[in-house]
């Protein structure tokens, strides 16, 4: 049977790691449970998509934006009494008098809090000037024009030309509209990983359920095995979020949904996403190596539940923080939170949306990584220390509090 | 049992080059010794057996040799390569408890093991393949592992373990769970491989097997291993048995015989004496004792087991075994 003799030789370790992220791809993406897998967040997002819909309509009824108009008295009150007469007529937005000293910057007027101005009317009945959001403007305009020019009496053939101005161009309501952008990056990044870095953990319990991880630990190393796993869900992850990513931009493009409002990432949209991918990606590594340290250090899937509940506190605990962090740039808080291998891709996507400087990436992908390396190397010793033993099974708890005991 | 540890080389293989070589191997585990000092050498192309109950530290031995485990103490080298996983090509493993994907079929089961000892996947699914129509498998080779039988799974794992073409087999305990029938096919197998020059050592805990099979065994009892070495030193460990038959059940003759003779039923039975079996002979025939049969049977390597291990490690091994045959 063995006629010929094999060459002595090896695989190297990305080969090693190749040949099992290969198997484990495969045969999770042809499983009849990675169908149902993609259909998960789907339904999820169909299900809170409308769900938020019916919400936003609903608080969108229960409160609709009004039009503050801070003209001179006489005009106002023309103003008012000429939306009384139209309204019934056409659906109008509900208007409220304001004293036009308080209305001396309508961008600020806008930003009071407890009031609920969509945009505010100044200037005159011949020279209206309306001052809101692109979007309310454009809603607006018209409305105002119709109304001014009823209010003055002039002929209905000839609107007064609305000046408009738009409060989004200002430099505070880009970086508002900036930390949101990353507050959202932020959030999309931990929702896709704590949904993902799972898979690595229910993997390695099922390889340990299968037996078949002694064979692999013969015959490559367990770097290998750890980082092939790794890599194979990190890319199921991608085909994940192609699908997922592909659906939600469809829906977009159809319904001409958020485009409009997503307001342009500090390192602008291509750049962003890329990192916005590299990072998921660190972020999953990151905490797939620390999953994969508890499934091996816990011998029964009992074990593996209760020992990867720190490690979602964890994933918890580094999404707030990186989240606090992300509205306090250059803060002590931040950089630790840049620092800390857990949070680093959270606070640094956060950054990407914020800051347009691009060196600080790459020394951050590059520590990332590192841990990353570290992170799998620990995992495949406690691995071989811990689990590859033989004899007499002794129970989870004492495996794992024997020690201490002593 | 012997006090001290011993190591005899196998006589016939002793300037063969070692395929393994095992000095002074220690492992701890929580505070527990498993393995306690094992010296092991297996010469090249041998069939080798490590022979032990359940709980012995076969496993964890045969663990450390292939690098699964690093030592706490001692060294191994594996065809002089103290990192195992650096000549993983030239390695094959059967571990004891069994595993393959359950919904790969066997081709590919046997494709992806050989990937993993370095060949080109094609290339090894074609050879799992041909192994498969071999074997008498053909027409599983295209099934789900979980559709086939457990004797099935098992001889695809063996195959899949095999598919690299290997220099030194690592098989721990073959032999357990398969019936009769396949057990005689593992040791036609296992015979076939030496031949071809291929080093295999298994384990187990069935002295039959390493009987009929091995040039070399290690008793190991305890995490220790009290005897290593060909089978037949160690059968030589204990003197061959003498069964005797007389016509006369007195007569001065009685006097040659030596002082551990027992009576039982019609015969006498005693050891061999170290002066050999002629004086005796002559005193009985000059005593006109009338010898009606005479028999001198070399030691069995069960007894030289017991000799070695002694008494709680073979009743261990034998408990063993029955519970294996209760299942």
């Amino acid at each position: 049977m063995t006629g010929q003799t094999a060459p002595a030789a090896r695989l190297s370790l990305l080969r090693a790691a190749f040949v099992i992220a290969r198997r484990d791809f495969l045969a999770i993406l042809l499983s009849k449970a990675f169908f149902f897998f993609l259909l998960g967040p789907i339904i999820l997002i169909a299900v809170s998509g409308g769900a938020g819909a019916i919400g936003a309509k609903a608080a969108k009824n229960a409160h609709p934006a009004q039009l503050a108009v801070a003209m001179p008295t006489e005009q106002a009150h023309a103003f008012a009494a000429a939306h009384d007469r139209i309204d019934p007529l056409v659906s109008l937005p509900a208007i409220t008098l304001v004293d036009p000293v308080q209305a001396s910057d309508p961008a600020a007027l806008l930003q009071r809090s407890g009031e609920n101005y969509g945009a505010v009317l100044t200037g005159s009945l011949t020279q209206p000037v309306l001052t809101g959001t692109e979007d309310q403007i454009r809603k607006w305009q018209g409305e105002v024009a119709l109304l001014a020019a009823t209010a003055s009496g002039a002929d209905q053939q000839s609107f007064p030309r609305v000046v408009t101005e738009s409060t989004t161009t200002s430099g505070a309501a880009k970086k508002s509209a900036r930390a949101g952008t990353a507050t959202a990056a932020l959030t999309l990044l931990f929702l896709l990983t704590m949904l993902l870095a799972g898979m690595v953990l229910s993997n390695l319990v099922e390889e340990k359920a299968n037996k078949i991880i002694e064979v692999l630990a013969a015959s490559i190393p367990m770097d290998a095995v750890f980082l092939g796993k790794l890599f194979a869900m990190l890319a199921v992850s991608f085909v994940g979020i192609a699908v997922w990513g592909g659906i939600g931009l469809a829906i977009m493009g159809a319904t001409g949904g958020l485009t409009a409002s997503l307001p342009v990432p500090a390192v602008g949209w291509p750049l962003f996403v890329v990192l916005f991918l590299l990072y998921f990606a660190m972020a999953y590594l990151i905490i797939g190596s620390v999953f994969l340290a508890i499934g091996a250090m816990a011998p029964t899937v009992r074990d593996v539940q209760t020992l990867s509940m720190p490690a979602t506190m964890l994933q918890l605990g580094v999404f707030f923080l990186a989240t606090y962090a992300s509205t306090d740039l250059g803060s002590p808080v931040e950089l630790a939170a840049v620092i800390f291998p857990p949070s680093s891709p959270y606070a640094m996507i956060s950054r990407a949306a914020q800051v347009p400087d691009l060196w600080p990436h790459l020394v951050a992908l590059a520590w990332q990584a590192m841990w990353v390396v570290l992170f799998v190397r620990a995992g495949s010793a406690m691995f071989r220390r811990r689990v590859m033993k033989s004899g007499p099974q002794q129970s989870g708890k004492r495996r794992l509090f024997g020690k201490v005991a002593r | 049992m012997d006090a001290a540890p011993s190591v005899t080389p196998v006589s016939e293989n002793a300037m063969r080059p070692l395929a393994i070589e095992a000095r002074g191997l220690v492992k701890r585990f929580d505070g527990t010794t498993a393995v306690d000092g094992v010296d092991i050498s297996v010469p090249e192309g041998a069939i080798y057996g490590i022979l032990g109950p359940n709980g012995a530290g076969k496993t964890t031995t045969l663990r450390m040799l292939l690098g699964i485990i690093d030592p706490d103490e001692g060294v191994r080298k594996v065809f002089g390569h103290s990192r195992p996983h650096d000549i993983g090509r030239l390695i094959g493993y059967l571990p004891e408890e069994r595993g393959l994907y359950p919904a790969m079929k066997a081709v590919d089961a046997i494709g992806f093991l050989g990937a993993l000892r370095g060949m080109p996947l094609a290339e090894a699914t074609a050879r799992g393949r041909e192994l498969l129509e071999e074997n008498g498998l053909g027409h599983a080779a295209d099934k789900q592992i979980r559709q086939l039988s457990k004797g099935m799974a098992q001889t695809v794992q063996l195959l899949g373990t095999l598919v690299h073409r290997p220099r030194l087999v690592v098989l721990d305990e073959p032999f357990s769970g398969l019936d009769a029938l396949n057990q005689g096919k593992l040791e036609r197998m296992i015979r076939a491989l030496a031949e071809d020059g291929t080093t295999v050592i298994f384990s187990t805990h069935v002295i039959a097997h390493a009987e009929r099979l091995c040039e070399g065994v290690a008793i190991i009892a305890g995490g220790k291993v009290p005897y290593a070495g060909s089978v037949d030193a160690a059968r030589d460990r204990i003197p061959a048995q003498v069964r005797l038959e007389t016509r006369a059940r007195e007569g001065a003759w009685r006097a040659a015989l030596p002082a551990d003779a027992r009576h039982e039923g019609d015969y006498w039975y005693f050891s061999l004496p170290d002066s050999g079996i002629e004086p005796l002979l002559r005193a009985l025939i000059e005593g006109e004792a009338g010898i009606l049969s005479l028999s001198i049977e070399r030691a069995g390597l069960h007894d030289a087991f017991v000799h070695i291990a002694g008494e709680a490690a073979a009743r261990a091994l034998e408990e063993g075994n029955a519970a294996e045959q209760d299942q």
